[in-house]
């Protein structure tokens, strides 16, 4: 589903964020991406989606090489993409109905199959009664719920998170990572990058730690490595 | 399709209501760079107006030698009225360049000065070819071709009033032209202020439509909206100010400067706006497209 081959990385100042990266994700899997601050995650992270460019090796989603992709063919691969960020992007200004059917509107999907899909998702992370609610009128754990489910309404084959407890206390990040094993389990890829330790103990699945741009280790069931 | 049109229409709306003091700012430089170039673009109508009404008096008389019959003079203006700069030709046959002369002479009443010679007319080897140019700028190279026709003995012509009414005519051209091209570079670049301003207003939610798949015309199709909705509105006001003053300033100056009455000849209001309507709302269109796509290009990239 995901494979890396000897990615590198070298930004324009001269820092090698990534240095001869392999990865191989399978369909179906749950992943965590672990490293210290500087260790090459949100490199790492931007690269899946295409935001950067690897200075040097492939990588491939889906079996597509996505170095070759042409520019206008981008947002056909991103849609097979769900994206969550520790800082939730929601729109402000958007009910969080809204906010889940910006998602839909974006693609063009029409009306009738938004009015179908968005209560559905929210019923899905718990969420039905507060379709109406502001973004600024929900807890960090609400907001990241309706970040999503924004990004599921789509029903993307792979669920990239950028660090989705980082704002959460303890309680709400264990919560949005019972929902994302709920969500793997129901066969979406997630990819979790976090340097949040003990969540990736708890959670016993595969961890892959990055540090200086190289994966130290790629281990099932936990932590083995310190970071 | 459809939904996305009119997804890009609401939002270009709702970019120009959030975004509302700078769009009236933009509405408002291009109202003011429509309307100077509405004022002058009548003035240089009006002015080319009665260049070309003036031109149409600059004449060129071409006069025949003495063996030349009536016929072939007639077949010589024919081929000068065949040429594309002559707009028309009056032939003078010598029996009426006597009549005009007397007219114009004798017109007091000494015709019995005149009562002898009618039977013997002096002027009888005066018959001309009256021609009137429509381009004056080519009068030189029909004074050329008519020399070089046979037959024909001599031709007058004034070449400083046709050269003249040439150069004014072409000098008003260019600084018109200067001045337009001025008066759109500054309307461009505000519109690509304004836009860019409402770019960094969404850039939050321009940045998540891009994760979420977005495409680029997606993306900038509000903006684009929006630009185009500012340039529309910024060249209707202008015109309909003009068209509201137009008739006004033509009667007032008619008015006040009747001594200038034989000079001053204006264009039907109806033939300035209807080149001047479709011209305003194509260039604030054109400068609303321009300056979102330019700015678009060159902040907002999937």
């Amino acid at each position: 589903m995901i494979v890396l081959d000897n990615v590198c990385k070298t930004y324009s100042t001269g820092v090698s964020a990534l240095n001869g990266v392999n990865l191989r994700i399978r369909k179906g899997e749950f992943v965590f991406i672990v490293g210290s601050s500087g260790s090459g995650k949100t490199t790492l992270f931007k690269l899946l989606l295409k935001e950067l460019e690897p200075t040097s090796g492939r990588i491939y989603i889906n079996s597509q090489n996505i170095g070759r992709l042409r520019r206008r063919r981008i947002p056909k691969m991103r849609r097979g993409i769900g994206v969550v960020f520790q800082d939730f992007r929601l729109l402000k200004d958007r009910n969080v109905y809204e906010n889940i059917a910006f998602a839909q509107r974006v693609v063009g999907k029409p009306a009738k199959v938004i009015k179908e899909t968005v209560p559905q998702m929210l019923a899905l992370v718990g969420l039905a009664d507060k379709a109406e609610s502001l973004p600024g009128e929900l807890s960090g754990g609400e907001q990241q719920r309706v970040s999503l489910a924004r990004a599921l309404v789509n029903n993307p084959p792979i669920l990239l998170a950028d660090e989705p407890t980082g704002n959460l206390d303890p309680a709400n990040a264990w919560e949005i990572m019972k929902l994302l094993e709920d969500i793997n389990k129901r066969g979406t890829t997630v990819v979790v990058v976090t340097h949040n330790r003990d969540i990736v103990e708890r959670m016993q699945k595969r961890v892959i730690t990055i540090d200086k741009g190289v994966v130290i280790s790629d281990e099932k069931g936990g932590i083995t490595n310190d970071w | 399709m459809i939904g996305r049109m009119f997804y890009a229409i609401r939002q270009g709306f709702k970019n120009i209501g959030r975004n509302r003091l700078f769009s009236l700012a933009s509405v408002g430089t291009i109202t003011a760079c429509l309307f100077m170039f509405g004022i002058f673009y009548c003035i240089v109508a009006n002015f080319q107006y009665m260049v070309h009404a003036a031109e149409s008096n600059v004449g060129v008389t071409v006069f025949f030698d003495e063996t030349v019959t009536e016929d072939k003079m007639l077949e010589i203006q024919r081929l000068i009225d065949a040429r594309e700069e002559v707009s028309s030709t009056n032939y003078i046959s010598a029996d009426d360049a006597w009549e005009n002369f007397k007219q114009d002479y004798f017109a007091d009443g000494d015709e019995g000065i005149l009562a002898g010679l009618d039977q013997d007319n002096p002027l009888v080897d005066c018959a001309s070819v009256q021609v009137y140019l429509a381009d004056t700028s080519r009068q030189a190279e029909l004074i050329s071709y008519i020399e070089s026709l046979e037959g024909v003995s001599e031709v007058n012509a004034s070449d400083i009033i046709a050269e003249s009414f040439t150069n004014f005519s072409r000098l008003i051209g260019y600084v018109s032209l200067g001045i337009i091209l001025i008066l759109v570079f500054v309307a461009i670049f505000l519109i690509s202020n304004t836009v860019m301003i409402g770019i960094a207003v969404r850039k939050e939610e321009i940045a998540i439509m891009k994760y979420i798949g977005a495409t680029d015309l997606f993306v900038r199709g509000p903006f684009i909206v929006e630009g185009m909705t500012i340039g529309l509105i910024g060249s209707v006001i202008p015109v309909a100010i003009l068209r509201a003053l137009y008739p006004m300033v033509v009667d007032f100056v008619l008015e006040h400067f009747s001594i200038l009455n034989r000079i001053l000849t204006f264009m039907n209001v109806n033939d300035v706006f209807n080149i001047l309507i479709p011209i305003s709302l194509a260039i604030g269109l054109g400068i609303g497209f321009i300056g979102s796509y330019m700015t678009l290009r060159k902040h907002v990239r999937v």
